[in-house]
């Protein structure tokens, strides 16, 4: 009986695993990839792909004691200029949304950031500043209104006659 | 007051010929290139590559007889340049931030009222950079004292030392509302910087003392303290001024006049 009762258990928790595998999303190969977007503005980055993808992290730590420490502010390696190019055309920042440059690829491999406890995610300047938006953006609205206030002169003049 | 002297007046020492270039260098960077664009990087002489100098030592000048009653436009400037909440818009005003607060002082005996900003003072000995465990309280070698917030824990051992209460820690998360030239964060201590970042741009003027001109007081005044020629230094050199706490020979970068 006993033996009997442990053949039934065993079957049954073989069936429930099958089931439970069938049930299972089909497996893809491994986890989603990130989606690395290019960046907005500039052509190339300013170290080739590859290094950058490993190394990225040793120039910044480098440059950051350089800024704090010393005040030497150079472009190159300098995290508002990593933001300035890859900041995202839909949030307008790199660490905003899931698909933002650097939280795709930091999810991705489970590293967390801390850089945007402090840094902005932003790019510098006025909006209108950024390559995103068009030269005009900051006054668009101003432009919008001359146009509106245009037709709604003429239409003006047009009941007055 | 003008920066460009006579030649005859030209001794041949270094010094003085390092300031007659700076001067030149100054005044060729005052011409345009184009139409609102200005050759900011070398109208200070230190470009972005190169580190501070302790040649300079960047200091500011409060005239607390022109410091005018009920205006705090400093503060507000300061806030606005550096993104720190104001402590009236704070949801906790006991522990907000202050960089840099207005203070209206009243003798007792005499009724005499004297307004003064107060900030960190900039000390060439400073009390925090002494007592700090992990070395992220420093002075920088232009004199401007910072915490470098990468290797600052939060333990507030500088604000304990600091004898103006200069220092704030930041109790809540900012949620990316920093400014882009000025990080800043949750559980690091932060107080003035001399505004860092435009010195460095080579604006070579803080917000506080850009709003105080603005608002027609002069009652800051921001330099190089170092440099005999320039006009903190000139006026350092005219008016009585006092050391808050003299007595702590903290050698402050901070001046008052008046008090």
């Amino acid at each position: 009986m006993k033996r009997l009762l442990a053949l039934g258990a065993v079957v049954l928790t073989t069936a429930a695993l099958a089931w439970a595998g069938s049930d299972a999303q089909p497996k893809s190969s491994g986890a989603p990839k990130p989606a690395i977007t290019k960046a907005v503005k500039g052509e190339r980055c300013v170290e080739d792909n590859d290094y950058m993808r490993r190394n990225h992290m040793k120039v910044l730590d480098h440059h950051r004691d350089e800024t704090v420490l010393e005040g030497i502010r150079t472009k190159k390696y300098s995290l508002k200029e990593c933001i300035n190019c890859h900041a995202s055309e839909k949030t307008g920042s790199v660490a905003a949304a899931k698909e933002d440059f650097c939280v795709s690829c930091h999810s991705y491999a489970a590293v967390k950031i801390d850089c945007f406890d402090c840094h902005s995610t932003k790019p510098q300047g006025s909006i209108a500043m950024h390559p995103l938006n068009a030269e005009n953006t900051h006054y668009k609205h101003k432009l919008a209104a001359q146009a509106n206030s245009k037709v709604s002169a003429e239409e003006m003049a047009g009941v007055a006659q | 007051m003008s920066e460009l002297k006579p030649m005859s007046d030209n001794t041949p020492s270094s010094p003085e010929r390092r300031r007659f270039v700076g001067a030149a260098t100054a005044t060729a960077a005052g011409l345009t290139i184009a139409p609102g664009v200005m050759l900011y990087e070398v109208a200070h002489g230190r470009s972005e590559d190169q580190p501070a100098s302790s040649a300079v030592r960047w200091g500011m000048l409060v005239d607390a007889t022109k410091c005018a009653t009920g205006c705090d436009d400093c503060v507000t400037a300061c806030s606005t340049e550096n993104g720190w909440t104001p402590v009236a818009e704070s949801k906790h005003p006991k522990q907000a931030p202050q960089w840099i607060r207005k203070l209206e002082l009243q003798d007792p005996l005499t009724q005499m009222e004297t307004n003064l900003p107060m900030m960190c003072q900039h000390c060439a000995e400073p009390p925090c950079v002494d007592v700090c465990p992990t070395g992220a309280s420093f002075k920088r070698a232009d004199g401007i004292v910072l915490v470098n917030r990468h290797t600052c824990i939060g333990c507030r051992y500088c604000m304990m030392a600091c004898p103006y209460k200069a220092r704030s820690l930041v109790h809540e998360p900012l949620n990316d509302t920093q400014k882009p030239d000025v990080p800043r964060g949750i559980g690091c201590v932060e107080s003035c910087t001399l505004c860092v970042q435009k010195v460095d741009r080579g604006d070579g003027n803080t917000a506080c003392a850009e709003a105080c001109t603005a608002a027609g007081h002069n009652a800051l005044l921001f330099g190089d303290m170092n440099d005999p020629e320039s006009e903190i230094s000139r006026r350092l050199r005219e008016l009585p001024t006092k050391q808050v706490r003299a007595d702590l020979n903290l050698n402050l970068g901070v001046r008052y006049h008046g008090i």
